[in-house]
């Protein structure tokens, strides 16, 4: 595959006849690699499609299976989402939460990086090892003990009490001081001479030059809040405090065979993130490589 | 709170590194006073992080090491109990069902994605048309949560007039009853879990595929290798970092296997995919077991840090950081 477009022509060693053959052999491999390509991306694009498709047929699930395209296309299932149920309050939740959470992850995350980038101390190497051993503990073994805790402190069934774990992540310090680390210590041994302090060094030289890395951390709380779902599933009770996670899967219970009305909410669910997605796709591409070559 | 202190914290360090710079003296109490002021600073830039995850982190995980040690149904106060419930948990044949689950969801899923990731990878690392908008196609459902993948995919693989049994069935293919049928919820939620996490396994693939020097494929090349051999030869153990990071991230977040299994199985059909998480979930909030459920939640930890020790440990072995 790698080399039908790449090489050069190493067909040298042969006469003019045998080079057109390779050039139309690597031209017929091209036309399939693009047609496989393309017809992959269709199937994994299908889903999606008829997730929509779904949503726009009113009365699905119950005795048929929609047509690929849609004869009679309709709004209804979305009429019902938000008239039977507080949706719109449960999309408002999931933004208020998620906004929250990104803008609490960005401050945390920024200040934290700055100590382990630019003001050593000791012991600093072994606090930071503690700060990404928080990353290997898995959510499930803290849910029972957090659950217990914030029920002490009587926040379950609040906003604050699905907050509160969420407000800061080490995955967020790590990319930061990753990004820190690479702006010059000159620029700060400057702004230090014109008496720039700490505080004043890290918002006007270290913050603007890792903007994309901060937009990378913003897509990524965004999105881990806006899916997440055990938390909020165990804290929040209320179904008008829900998230849409938690409210989609309860969804399902309620209207097990209209599929049109689940397919509805999941679209509903979608939209944001495939808004975000394609305002910043470099941003969340790259973070994702870049996670996997450190 | 912490965050008003930290900056007030801040901004007396600040002052204190400016008027340092400026007088040069000497003397031991401006010192002393400085050291203390940057300590400030110190903790006025990590406490607003620090914090949180000591409270809602390391804490909640020494508790749980405690409530594990104990008989608690959330309500009534907690009895301890010593190891009676890793006890009960060792000798409990379903805990050996509920790891069995997981595993065969990791067994079935890890080289679903790798080799499905690396091909389009390979194919993406060519000079393809629209390559941009493909594999902005293909990463799409990583931006899914897992929620809404579990939904669309029990309606894709609904057994009655699920769109994959329709289409079967103009091929006279009597479909399975998917996530219905015991023998077939499993197959289904690795299907739907590989669909969401192709695109992420692919970005990281193509990312190391990029750093290759292709230099040395040409080499190959003249040296008369096939594809097949350039693939075996210098491609896969080049990008053994990428597959190394690949492989342990998807068995740590393997283990962990539960939204999916919550919103389209909840463990079913007759515990046919009860996994760990699933189980730990059921033990606390159904069968009001907190004690059991931190116990079994410890041993998922340690399974998994072990797992993760065992292959930084075996990597020497097959990855190479050139």
């Amino acid at each position: 595959m790698a080399e039908t477009t790449l090489a050069p022509t190493t067909a040298r060693t042969g006469g003019i006849r045998r080079r057109t053959d390779a050039a139309r052999a690597a031209l017929a491999r091209s036309v399939v690699l693009h047609v496989v390509m393309v017809l992959g991306a269709l199937a994994m694009f299908f889903p999606f499609y008829w997730t929509v498709v779904t949503s726009l047929t009113p009365g699905s699930g119950l005795s048929s299976t929609p047509s690929l395209i849609p004869a009679d296309a309709s709004l209804e299932a979305y009429q019902r989402l938000f008239a039977d149920l507080p949706f719109a309050r449960v999309v408002g939740n999931s933004l208020l939460l998620a906004t929250i959470t990104t803008l609490a992850q960005l401050f945390t995350s920024a200040t934290a990086a700055y100590a382990f980038s630019r003001l050593p101390f000791r012991g600093r190497t072994v606090v930071f090892g503690i700060y990404l051993a928080t990353m290997m503990i898995p959510l499930q073994v803290l849910v029972v003990p957090l659950f217990a805790e914030l029920r002490a402190w009587g926040l379950v069934d609040t906003y604050l009490g699905a907050l509160l774990p969420t407000l800061a992540a080490a995955f967020g310090v790590f990319l930061l001081r990753q990004a820190m680390n690479q702006v010059p210590f000159e620029l700060d041994e400057a702004a230090a001479l014109d008496g720039a302090g700490h505080f004043r060094i890290f918002w006007t030289v270290i913050l603007p030059n890792i903007r994309p890395a901060l937009a990378t951390l913003a897509v990524f709380a965004f999105m881990g809040s806006w899916n997440s779902f055990l938390w909020p599933l165990v804290v929040l009770r209320s179904p008008e405090l829900q998230t849409l996670p938690v409210a989609l899967a309860g969804l399902q219970g309620q209207y097990t065979t209209q599929w049109d009305i689940v397919m509805a909410g999941s679209v509903v669910s979608i939209l944001p993130m495939l808004a975000i997605y394609l305002f910043a796709q470099k941003y969340v591409i790259q973070g994702v490589a870049n996670t996997g070559l450190k | 709170m912490t965050a008003l202190i930290g900056e007030a914290a801040a901004e007396v360090g600040a002052e204190a590194r400016s008027t340092g710079s400026r007088t040069r003296g000497p003397r031991t109490s401006t010192r002393r006073s400085r050291r203390v002021r940057y300590a400030l600073t110190v903790l006025a830039f990590l406490l607003p992080s620090a914090v949180p995850l000591l409270l809602f982190v390391l804490g909640p995980m020494v508790a749980a090491a405690w409530i594990s040690l104990t008989e608690w149904n959330l309500l009534a106060p907690a009895e301890w109990v010593g190891f009676e419930n890793y006890a009960n948990l060792l000798t409990d044949p379903e805990t050996a069902d509920v790891f069995l689950h997981t595993l065969y969801y990791i067994v079935g899923y890890l080289p679903l994605v790798y080799v499905g990731g690396l091909a389009i990878a390979l194919a993406l690392n060519t000079a393809l048309r629209g390559r941009t908008v493909l594999r902005g196609v293909y990463f799409l459902p990583v931006i899914t949560s897992w929620i809404v993948v579990a939904l669309v995919w029990r309606w894709l693989l609904n057994p009655s007039n699920g769109v994959v049994n329709t289409v079967l069935a103009w091929f006279g293919i009597d479909g399975p009853g998917w996530w219905t049928d015991p023998a077939w919820a499993m197959p289904s939620i690795i299907l739907a879990s590989a669909w969401k996490d192709l695109g992420f396994v692919m970005v990281i693939l193509l990312a190391g595929l990029q750093a290759i020097d292709p230099e040395l494929l040409d080499a190959a090349r003249v040296d008369g290798a096939g594809w097949w051999r350039r693939l075996f030869s210098v491609t896969l153990p080049l990008l053994s970092p990428a597959t190394f990071f690949v492989i342990v991230i998807s068995l740590i977040n393997g283990f962990q296997v539960f939204d999916q299994v919550y919103a389209m199985t909840g463990g079913g059909p007759g515990g046919a995919t009860q996994v760990v998480v699933q189980q730990i979930y059921d033990l606390t909030f159904r069968y009001g077991k907190a004690g059991e459920a931190s116990a079994l939640s410890w041993l998922l930890f340690v399974v998994i840090l072990a797992v993760t020790v065992i292959q930084i440990r075996g990597q020497r072995k097959w990855v190479n950081y050139g």
